[in-house]
């Protein structure tokens, strides 16, 4: 999910039209734009933004 | 062996296992935190439900899981207070908001979910709730690899299909004995149907080549190294202990336990229920079959229940309750 904005050790991300705020604390060095992969309502690594955004287009033309 | 419980359903979900060819048989393993979590775990929460003043907040899919002759969904029924949370961090909540009872988290998971739950131990450490509890089950995949391959039953693994956030949290090194003691091939995968197929394909190659080795297809994920910063977490919160899985037995180092600085938020230690003993068990199908499916034994159609006494929506055993579990996607996508 991409970091849509940032507070503290919580994140507001978003992916079409899901919209959810997570913990953080595991991953360093996030900023606004990122990619995270987030579990039960942790970031839990951050995702390569190339790669992410590729896959995101493949899940597309799955779609 | 697809070894996560979300490439299983994944699989059957893309309609993967059609298109792949008929000699490849795919195992599922036991990478489904609800399905492995020992009887004894479910009937101790059932117990646990039954305390006056006791709340207990637990992941959705441990609602519906059978124990002895209880479900949590049942005594929810009876009156029990049973909350269901989508993170760790919604206990504390929960604790916070109710001072005068006792919260109990059933910390299911694996090394993905572990470090979540740590952060949660320590936030309720830090704004000193003192009314929450966590109950573990948590529990580690490569010990449970290397259990299925010295166990000597069952059938012969030719490639695993490593998990893909569990192996964002430890990394590749983990996985290494494999290939270099058993000779066997592992690919960390994503779970999109491209990663799970050059996962697969990963894993052909490499025994047809006879070269073993990890393979990281989920590059844009999984670091070599892992999540340090999560490893240092978990490590900081838990020690490492013997774990009873369901369908495998009881494995050495191959579960997570509190620390004894922190054992005040352990749920054994601070309100310890009996567990249960044979002669008070009773009341569930033991046709039921999970603990083979668990062990790759059977498939789940071979389970004399499947389909017929057992389904998502009457369920029997935890394989069939979870959306992670291999009887649950069986059922769903034929």
């Amino acid at each position: 999910m991409k970091i849509v904005q940032m507070s503290g050790e919580f994140a507001t991300v978003e992916s079409g039209r899901l919209r959810r705020t997570v913990n953080i604390q595991m991953v360093a060095g996030l900023r606004a734009g990122d990619y995270v992969m987030v579990h039960a309502g942790f970031a839990i690594e951050k995702v390569d933004p190339r790669k992410a955004r590729q896959t995101l287009q493949i899940i597309d033309e799955i779609r | 062996m697809e070894v996560c419980g979300t490439h299983t359903q994944n699989f059957r979900r893309f309609g993967l296992h059609k298109v792949l060819p008929p000699q490849l048989k795919l195992l599922a393993g036991p990478g489904c935190p609800v399905c492995v979590s020992a009887p004894d775990f479910i009937d101790r929460a059932i117990l646990y439900a039954r305390l006056p003043g006791v709340i207990i907040a637990t992941y959705g899919d441990m609602l519906r899981v059978p124990g002895s002759s209880s479900t949590l969904e049942r005594e929810r029924a009876r009156g029990a207070s049973v909350h269901l949370v989508y993170s760790a961090l919604e206990a504390l909540v929960l604790a916070q908001k109710n001072p005068r009872h006792k919260v109990i988290f059933l910390a299911v998971g694996f090394e993905t979910t572990a470090p979540t739950i740590a952060l949660t131990v320590r936030a309720a450490f830090r704004t000193r709730v003192r009314n929450l509890f966590f109950f573990s089950s948590l529990k580690l995949i490569p010990p449970a690899m290397r259990h299925l391959l010295t166990r000597g039953r069952g059938p012969e693994i030719q490639g695993f299909l490593c998990p893909g956030h569990v192996s964002s949290i430890i990394g590749i090194k983990p996985y290494d004995f494999i290939a270099k003691s058993y000779t066997i091939g592992c690919c960390i995968a994503g779970f999109e149907p491209h990663d799970m197929l050059q996962g697969v394909l990963s894993l052909i190659r490499q025994h047809n080549d006879r070269t073993p080795g990890v393979v990281n297809q989920y590059r844009r994920l999984v670091k070599p190294c892992g999540n340090r910063r999560a490893q240092r977490i978990i490590a900081d919160v838990f020690e490492v202990c013997r774990a009873d899985w369901r369908g495998l037995g009881v494995i050495e180092a191959s579960g997570l336990t509190l620390k004894k600085r922190l054992r005040g938020f352990d749920a054994e230690q601070a309100i310890p229920v009996p567990a249960m003993t044979p002669a008070r068990k009773g009341g569930r199908d033991v046709s039921c079959r999970c603990q083979e499916v668990l062990a790759a034994q059977i498939s789940p159609v071979e389970c004399p229940l499947f389909r017929k006494k057992c389904s998502p929506s009457r369920p029997l055993g935890p394989c069939m309750v979870s959306s992670e579990g291999a009887c649950n996607a069986y059922y769903r996508y034929r």
